[in-house]
């Protein structure tokens, strides 16, 4: 049976606090925690499938144009070759998150350096790996491929276009005003898994084990791939190995290993190497970004301009949103805000972890705090001033709104000295030592998600959907959410997920998943309670469920009488989308060291405060708030993707050359959680918290080297020949 | 990856009869050389497994110096009481570079013998004169902030990647080479990288079927050691710029000042003209300019690595410095 509730309105019962099981919210450890350090989770490429062979991809070594020939008798030469194959239903580019169709195919139009063009098959990895490499492609290449950014005339995508007033004007008679261009490089998603999959054939039903993010919208992708109806699909992912956006869409190396099983009747295994994983997957748009910021005498902004350049490959539809927190973060009743994106033939941009803040706000925080230093305002002062009562462009209600609290209680526990704020101020040895502060935001995300919990006769739960866990405790705060609402111990609350055969949800992406998936199982969880309450004969907000017994004493077990009980929750996100602007908000601060000769600098402490709603369960809460602060040293200080400017292609493509911050970058981290309920962001009153945590932590870092050692950069990340080259004598 | 034969070799004399033969390669760690077999870089026929000959020893010499077999793992070396009390830049360098678990398999003489992180010579795709001569460098229009701006050539502008060379250079240590037909010779730490010139596939002045037995280090010296690693981020980085210094000062003035700098060429640089402008002088800012002067008269940059050339100056200055405050 399955129980349908839409949200039009916002639910102020709260009805999970109401509930005395006691388990949602604590800092429970991640139930399957144990298997993954173990090593007995398996990920998708380690199913033990007889008879498995081996598939590598083959990728292009031209920017643009046209395959011509591939020499597949040269490959059959080599030992072990089973298959040399460029079907046409081959994909080309990985899907974009919620795509829910076929990526781009027909692999011998050639769009990007590293495009794939074919898969080889052999019984071994090292022989497939070995024929890919020799196998002889002809090209018929077109030359002049665009590659720059700035040297081809944009698109502008119009949704994101807002003109109020007249911002020139507020610019020209305002007391204070700032008009800086911040450039960001592009980023990697860098998954420690890399994209894998293998698929088995039967001769009706394709199974496929893959790393994915998105279940739901995934089977369709592949299904429109390969030309197939979904009901003739299984996607599998139990455990995936971080996705951080370059998992949402199906990627090449699944439709890939989905073909060649099904051409050779034989399960094949498709994993990309780390090379591969960086150079046709995802990255993160570089952007250029113009802020135009002015306040009046009071420190009140007047006037509020944010553009950004922003690339992709032709054809694509996703533009890094890097305005999507700017259009309601600040005040400021002239607005200026445009979106342009270049097209250019690099490699695909998609979603990387916190798409659009993650880049957007670094910029718009660093041009706060140029004009705070030029207003001669505390820079948290200056953020306190301008948080708006509403969205200053939509005039929409903000549906909670913990800004104000996460800047005073992260400044306090900080240890924020208000006091006028002077570069230079502090020397230790080589380093010049300073502090800097950001705000944090990042739209709330939520979804239509399904999941189906059954009551054992024999007194535990079982919950089923296709979400997944992709490392952020899915597994745990399901069995938390379910075991509070049923009177259960987690540990009596088994989660099936990754398994198309399951109700399906919206999966992982875009800090959604928790309070999406939880809404479903809240909801299924809230018709189980009615049906108790039934048998018993009280009413549902009368009944009191605890370690499996009900407040009157009735055992969960009797109650059952030796039968299952299940229902279907069906969550839906309905109007109340039109009515609130919903955002997690919080604040960043930093102290970092500078090093006066040769620029190199380190974060010395770190601290954020955050506001997101319910906290489902303190620890892997925590911890993505403590992930990503990590990504915010990264972006500030060291990532950056490289790309060649004669062909185009990713160069620094492994984990070595591409510097994510390791534990001697990552200091000690302090987070506070400025717990909330939000009754309009979903019926369990939690909001997104995964990305929350590096959207501006970067301007903190960047403000703190400006305080430090006087150096006003404008480029992230701020690597040393960046910070000697803005260093003052 | 390319299919190989895979031989143990038991002696001396079996690795230097397998490495003589044309595309055979020998193994010790393979924290390098197995990489770049994945990527179809190295392409061997055959590998020679030399970890079982022998010479993983760290022994005193009869000299009162210290013989660091060339097996010898980094962590061994760098944890070694003599290395950590005589030798500490060597320490220091090493510990520097790598993480713990690549520094656990890596030896003494593979370390010397690593290879590049150029992004075109690791990407058989892409045109390199070192990989595949003759095909190009696509560095000297390219990504070429890892690249040298001393030394370099219209043929290649890679660097030598390494740390403990960079120290060992500074220590004027020597390499001791097994010749195939069984003798031995030695060769300064200082002579051994080659620079690119026209023959960028050449980096070290070993000839096929020589392997490299040990590093002996010269009796100790006193002063100051210091080994200053410049990266982005403070671990598992290669160096943009190292400085490896040993420098001492007698009544105020320097009475040694031993220098090797990493990130910067195609070999660990040493430049003897700069210890002589050094040695027998007041430490000022002008004479540590004077000596970045000399270090960097022929620097050249590529655009993305100009950096390099005022960093390398910084550097000095900062090591130079530090050394001057140690002394005082």
């Amino acid at each position: 049976m399955t129980v349908h509730f839409k949200q039009d309105k916002p639910d102020k019962a709260n009805r999970l606090d109401d509930m005395k099981q006691g388990v949602l919210g604590k800092a429970l450890p991640r139930v399957e925690g144990l298997a993954k350090v173990t090593g007995t989770a398996p990920y998708a490429a380690e199913y033990p499938i007889a008879d498995c062979a081996e598939g590598v991809l083959v990728t292009s070594t031209i920017t643009r144009g046209e395959v011509r020939s591939i020499d597949k008798d040269a490959a059959f030469a080599m030992p072990g070759v089973i298959a040399v194959i460029d079907d046409p239903l081959l994909t080309t580019r990985a899907a974009q998150g919620t795509a829910d169709e076929a990526p781009q195919q027909e692999p011998a139009t050639v769009c990007y350096w590293g495009q794939p063009i074919a898969l080889v098959v052999a019984e071994t990895f090292e022989q497939a790996r070995h024929a890919a490499k020799h196998l002889k492609i002809e090209y018929r290449e077109q030359e002049g491929a665009p590659l720059d950014p700035q040297a081809v005339e944009p698109e502008e995508q119009e949704d994101e276009t807002v003109r109020q007033g007249d911002l020139a004007h507020a610019m020209a008679e305002a007391a204070h005003a700032v008009d800086v261009t911040y450039t960001t490089k592009g980023h990697a998603s860098a998954a420690m898994e890399p994209h894998a999959a293998i698929a088995e054939w039967d001769g009706k039903t394709l199974t496929v084990h893959a790393s994915l993010q998105m279940l739901n919208y995934n089977i369709s992708e592949l299904a429109d791939s390969l030309d197939m109806d979904e009901e003739n699909i299984r996607l599998i992912s139990r455990f995936v190995g971080g996705g951080f956006g370059s998992k949402l869409g199906v990627s090449e190396e699944t439709v890939a290993a989905s073909i060649a099983a099904k051409q050779l009747e034989r399960p094949v295994r498709v994993v990309m190497s780390r090379q591969q994983v960086f150079q046709c997957i995802m990255r993160r748009s570089e952007t250029t970004q113009r802020l135009r910021l002015c306040v009046d005498s009071d420190g009140k902004l007047t006037g509020f301009g944010h553009q950004a350049l922003v690339s992709n490959l032709p054809g694509e539809t996703f533009a890094e949103p890097v305005l999507q927190s700017s259009h309601f973060l600040y005040g400021g009743e002239n607005r200026e805000l445009l979106l342009e994106v270049a097209r250019i033939h690099q490699m695909t941009a998609g979603s990387v972890r916190a798409p659009g803040e993650a880049v957007g706000m670094p910029a718009l925080e660093g041009a706060m705090d140029v004009l705070a230093e030029k207003a001669g305002i505390d820079p948290v002062e200056l953020r306190l001033k301008n948080i708006p009562e509403k969205d200053p462009e939509e005039g929409l209600p903000f549906s909670s709104h913990k800004l104000a609290e996460c800047l005073k209680q992260g400044a306090e526990a900080f240890g924020w000295d208000h006091g006028p704020r002077q570069p230079r101020h502090t020397q230790e040895g080589e380093w010049w030592v300073g502090t800097g502060m950001a705000s944090a935001a990042r739209v709330h995300n939520i979804a239509e998600a399904k999941a189906r919990v059954t009551l054992k006769a024999d007194g535990s739960a079982l919950v089923e959907t296709d979400m997944t866990d992709i490392g952020t405790g899915t597994y745990t705060v399901v069995a938390q959410l379910a075991g509070e609402m049923l009177g259960l111990p987690p540990e009596k609350v088994l989660v099936d997920l990754g398994d198309t055969r399951h109700p399906r949800g919206p999966g992982s992406g875009g800090s959604w998943g928790a309070s999406s998936i939880g809404s479903a199982v809240y909801v299924a969880c809230l018709a189980l309670r009615e049906e108790l309450a039934d048998r018993i004969g009280i009413e549902e907000s009368e009944l009191e469920l605890s370690d499996g017994k009900a407040s009157a004493g009735e055992s969960l077990t009797d109650l059952l009488d030796g039968k299952d009980l299940a229902r279907e929750g069906h969550y839906e996100p309905g109007d109340i989308e039109d009515d609130f602007t919903a955002s997690g908000f919080g604040a960043f601060f930093a102290q970092v060291r500078v090093n006066r000769f040769t620029g190199e600098t380190r974060v010395d402490r770190m601290l954020g405060a955050f506001g997101f709603g319910r906290v489902l369960n303190h620890k892997t809460a925590r911890s993505q708030c403590l992930g990503g602060i990590t990504w915010s040293i990264g972006v500030a200080l060291t990532e950056a993707l490289e790309f060649d400017p004669t062909d185009g292609h990713l160069v620094n493509c492994d984990l070595a050359e591409y510097h994510v911050p390791v534990h001697r970058d990552v200091p000690d981290l302090d987070v506070i959680m400025v717990e909330e309920r939000d009754p309009a962001a979903s019926p369990i009153q939690a909001k997104g918290i995964g990305e929350l945590g590096m959207c501006g932590g970067a301007a903190a870092i960047a403000n703190a080297i400006y305080n430090a050692c006087g150096a006003r950069i404008f480029d992230y990340p701020m690597t040393p020949d960046r910070v000697l080259a803005a260093m003052p004598d | 990856m390319k299919p190989f034969q895979y031989a143990r070799a038991r002696t001396l004399v079996d690795a230097a009869q397998i490495t003589a033969k044309e595309d055979a390669i020998p193994i010790a760690g393979g924290t390098n050389l197995l990489d770049l077999m994945k990527l179809q870089v190295e392409t061997p026929d055959e590998l020679a497994d030399i970890n079982r000959i022998g010479f993983g020893e760290i022994e005193d010499s009869d000299d009162g110096g210290l013989s660091i077999g060339a097996l010898a793992t980094n962590t061994a070396t760098a944890v070694h009481s003599r290395v950590r009390s005589d030798y500490p830049v060597l320490a220091r360098a090493i510990l520097a570079g790598a993480t713990q678990q690549l520094r656990n398999k890596a030896t003494t003489g593979g370390n010397l013998c690593q290879r590049t992180r150029c992004y075109y010579f690791t990407n058989i795709d892409q045109p390199c004169n070192k990989r595949e001569p003759g095909s190009g460098c696509g560095a000297i229009d390219g990504i070429a902030k890892l690249h040298a701006v001393l030394g370099t050539s219209s043929q290649c502008i890679a660097t030598y990647p390494g740390d403990m060379a960079v120290a060992l250079s500074a220590l004027d240590a020597q390499v001791k080479i097994a010749t195939p037909q069984g003798g031995e010779r030695t060769v300064p730490v200082q002579d051994f990288h080659c620079l690119p010139g026209d023959t960028p596939w050449r980096e070290n002045v070993l000839e096929a079927g020589e392997i490299i037995t040990a590093v002996t280090l010269p009796p100790p010296v006193s002063g100051t050691q210091i080994y200053r690693k410049v990266r982005e981020r403070s671990s598992y980085a290669f160096a943009l710029v190292s400085v490896a210094a040993i420098i001492e000062l007698k009544d105020g003035k320097f009475s040694r000042a031993d220098l090797a700098f990493g990130g910067l060429a195609h070999k660990p640089w040493h430049d003897p003209r700069i210890t002589e402008a050094l040695v027998g002088q007041v430490p000022s800012s002008e004479l540590f300019d004077r000596a970045a002067d000399i270090l960097l008269e022929d620097a050249r940059g590529f655009g993305e690595n100009d950096f390099k050339i005022p960093l390398a100056r910084r550097t000095l200055h900062a090591v130079l410095e530090q050394a001057t405050e140690d002394a005082a």
